[in-house]
């Protein structure tokens, strides 16, 4: 057999049986899109971290805000730890989806949305106290952009949960079919990690 | 159900030809609309080069003021780099690569719509800073504090901020639809080694896309918020740092030339096998400098800042002449793929001769241009100027004509004008080299870029002249290109599916495609597929007649594998 026939297959079914089914082996397509677009979201937070550490490392005098120090409490840590806790409770729902348990994982992931938005609100309660602005200064803008595009973020994400929360009640979500659940999650941890860095680069490494 | 055939009226229902263009999800119409609309860009940023060559054509000002002269050639650059060269050929690379990879559409066909459709809707943006008191008028580089809120007040710089920032997440999107649609929707039998070379260029630009445009993004929204919201990041004064913008800003610019170049080496790649009648010479050694061109690509941006004084200057000028390798290699494939080939000169193989010339030339120019010592005298002359169009438009453009030539039977079903077609080549490639050979002793003897006027010397006033004349045969090279689509829009010939005698999966179908692209697919035993299944009634017979020549391992005479295989052991 130098040459076989010319195989036919269907504009949407991908191959027949002689062959691997090519489309579903390996990682299913959406978590692929998915984990290519966190890739460019690393890259730019990354842009954004270089513009902070580039403006700390030509800074002279006393790097932060202008006229107070930065405080960890009473708010900055325990929305912290609010927001790492988030990252396991969006665990705790995949898992349990993963074993067909579509009322668990509704719950975890509404406890997951609600650890979200109190981490915004957190956050908004965090600006509206702090005692300088987005042009006090370097540090203020770098503070205010790189917290602003990760709140950003976790708003995304929060739509995100919302519409896995809206999809789990009617019931859309098995152990087979659930891709949407893992994507989101991925997110929901890459924004978790983003905030990890941001976190321990604003009030520790200062 | 695997079996099934379908028909293209199965695919399809009723709806206005407009609603069906503009709510299409199908990559091949999705493809046109990206060509069609970066052509019109095209066109508009290149009424912004006659508009500059005609101001330059003698010294003195002759009809712009320098607020506008400035205003001209930044619109010129950005149009032609982010909304004409860019996505031309993610248009070219939307229609043909689902094809070559025998895939019925992309991974992701609504965000492939939304990849385009923000687009025309950035370009716009950046083309309303002329209703609201003037456009951006700081280069294409927008550099700080030219950009900033205390030398560009006008809303035209936050205008072309935003239009930047929506173009850049078009082309990250449509990113990421091409790397998942090259990783999850190939065909049976097409591995990766098996891709035709346009596809390997296109993933490769992908990626670069993918991870320079965001850093891109964050230095734009930075300069936004300096602009707007009392930011610091540029401004010393704050503890900012003018050169960080250079650094952002280059950091995604340098990825960005290889971004414009590497799927017009793809482009080239696969036209000059097909009109050479000969395989692509060292297919994978081709693919490993694309790959390499794109791992350097990510380490040489400082060359743009030499002359900031704020680079290490061995390290970005040793990595940046690292890239003449990979680059030299591809050289080297292509014409080795031409030696002693049977070639025809249609005009799609024209256009890949011209893109080999000039980008040529602009190759070594960029070498030249990577010594700090040349570097620190020819910064921001003409002779800049002139490497970058040789890249871009003896590159890039000439590969984007080649491959509208090429492909135009694939789209079409109807052939160019072979006579038209080669009247606007030589048009063209004449015009190209005397508006931007010129250019390059202009910079030496010291002519700097960017600027509306210049001292009335002869040698200057000589060759500004001939750059200008240069400028508008380009221009008329348009027009037959322009005459040559209409009329075979309407009257073409109609050449069958297959006109060329093509290689890749995307001639196997018919021209243009049914909606769902393939009701059969050959066997894809090689990166020729449609090569082995025009050939395979050949290679039987040469298999059978030749089996006393197979290797001595194949004691038993069972002449196994690729057609190729026959033809190896003679």
């Amino acid at each position: 057999m130098s040459v076989d026939a010319p195989t036919t297959v269907s504009a949407s079914m991908g191959a027949p049986d002689a062959y691997s089914p090519h489309r579903e082996a390996g990682m299913p397509t959406p978590l692929v899109g998915m984990l290519l677009f966190i890739a460019s979201e690393v890259m730019f937070f990354g842009g954004l971290f270089a513009a902070y550490f580039n403006a700390r490392a030509s800074f002279v005098g006393t790097w932060g805000p202008p006229n107070e120090p930065l405080e960890i409490m009473p708010i900055a840590l325990p929305i912290t730890i609010i927001l790492i806790s988030s990252s396991f409770t969006m665990q705790f729902g995949v898992w349990a989806i993963r074993r067909g348990d579509q009322r668990a994982m509704r719950f975890w992931t509404a406890v997951t949305l609600v650890l979200g938005v109190i981490f915004l609100i957190g956050q908004a309660y965090d600006y509206s106290v702090l005692g300088f602005g987005i042009s006090d200064g370097v540090f203020g803008t770098v503070f205010y952009t790189l917290t602003g595009f990760h709140g950003a973020h976790v708003f995304g994400g929060t739509v995100g949960l919302s519409i896995l929360v809206a999809r789990a009640s009617q019931g859309q979500f098995s152990a087979r079919n659930h891709v949407a659940v893992e994507a989101v999650s991925i997110y929901w941890h890459f924004v978790d990690v983003v905030w990890i860095a941001l976190f321990t680069t604003l009030y520790f490494l200062r | 159900m695997a079996t099934t055939t379908l028909t293209p009226q199965a695919e399809t229902y009723r709806r206005s030809w407009v609603l069906d263009w503009l709510t299409t999800v199908d990559h091949k119409k999705i493809g046109i609309l990206y060509i069609v609309n970066s052509f019109l860009f095209f066109f508009a940023a290149g009424i912004l080069a006659l508009v500059i060559r005609s101001e330059l054509a003698v010294p003195g000002l002759q009809f712009l003021d320098v607020k506008t002269y400035n205003q001209t050639f930044t619109m010129h650059g950005t149009i032609m780099i982010f909304l004409f060269v860019v996505p031309v050929l993610s248009g070219f690379a939307n229609y043909v690569v689902p094809l070559q990879l025998g895939a019925p559409d992309m991974a992701f066909p609504r965000i492939n719509a939304l990849s385009f459709w923000l687009l025309p809707l950035g370009g716009g943006l950046i083309f309303t800073g002329y209703l609201f008191g003037g456009a951006a008028a700081e280069g294409w580089t927008g550099y700080v504090p030219l950009s900033t809120g205390q030398y560009a007040s006008g809303a035209g710089t936050d205008l072309w901020l935003i239009g930047l920032a929506l173009v850049g997440t078009a082309s990250i999107l449509g990113a990421v639809n091409f790397i998942t649609t090259i990783f999850k929707m190939r065909a049976p039998g097409m591995t990766l080694f098996r891709m035709p070379i346009f596809a390997w260029t296109v993933l490769v630009t992908a990626t670069l896309i993918l991870l320079a445009t965001p850093v891109l993004t964050a230095g734009l929204i930075a300069l936004f918020i300096d602009r707007n919201y009392g930011g610091h990041f540029f401004d010393p004064n704050a503890g900012g740092n003018p050169i960080l913008w250079q650094h952002l800003f280059w950091f995604f610019g340098h990825p960005e030339v290889y971004i414009v170049i590497l799927p017009a080496m793809g482009v080239v790649s696969e036209i000059l096998p097909v009109f050479s009648r000969k395989p692509l010479f060292g297919y994978r050694a081709f693919v490993y400098a694309t790959v390499a061109i794109g791992l350097l690509s990510f380490s040489v941006w400082a060359h743009h800042m030499f002359t900031t004084g704020k680079v290490l200057l061995p390290f970005f000028a040793f990595m940046t002449t690292l890239i003449a390798i990979p680059t030299g290699v591809k050289m080297f494939n292509w014409m080795a793929t031409m030696w002693r080939g049977s070639i025809s000169l249609t005009t799609p193989m024209l256009f890949a001769l011209g893109f080999l010339s000039m980008f040529l030339i602009g190759g070594i120019s960029g070498v030249m241009l990577a010594q700090p010592p040349v570097d620190f005298h020819l910064q921001d002359t003409y002779f800049v100027v002139a490497h970058l169009h040789y890249v871009f438009f003896g590159g890039s453009v000439f590969g984007v004509f080649a491959a509208s030539y090429f492909w135009f039977p694939k789209m079409t079903g109807r052939r160019l004008n072979e006579g038209l077609g080669k009247i606007q080549f030589w048009m063209m490639f004449i015009g190209f080299n005397l508006a931007f050979f010129p250019m390059h002793p202009l910079g030496i003897s010291g002519m700097p870029r960017r600027i509306a006027d210049y001292a009335p010397e002869p040698i200057w006033v000589f060759w500004n002249l001939v750059s200008t004349a240069g400028a508008f045969l380009i221009a008329a090279s348009i027009l037959p290109f322009l005459v040559n689509v209409v009329a075979t829009l309407i009257n073409g010939e109609r050449v069958g599916d297959d006109p060329w005698e093509g290689n890749t999966l995307e001639w196997a179908t018919s021209s243009p495609p049914p909606p769902y692209n393939f009701d059969r697919l050959p066997p894809v035993r090689s990166e020729r597929p449609v090569f082995d299944l025009r050939h395979r009634h050949d290679a039987e017979h040469l298999a059978e007649d030749h089996v006393p020549l197979a290797p001595p391992a194949d004691a038993e005479g069972n002449v196994t594998g690729q057609p190729g295989d026959g033809e190896a052991t003679q």
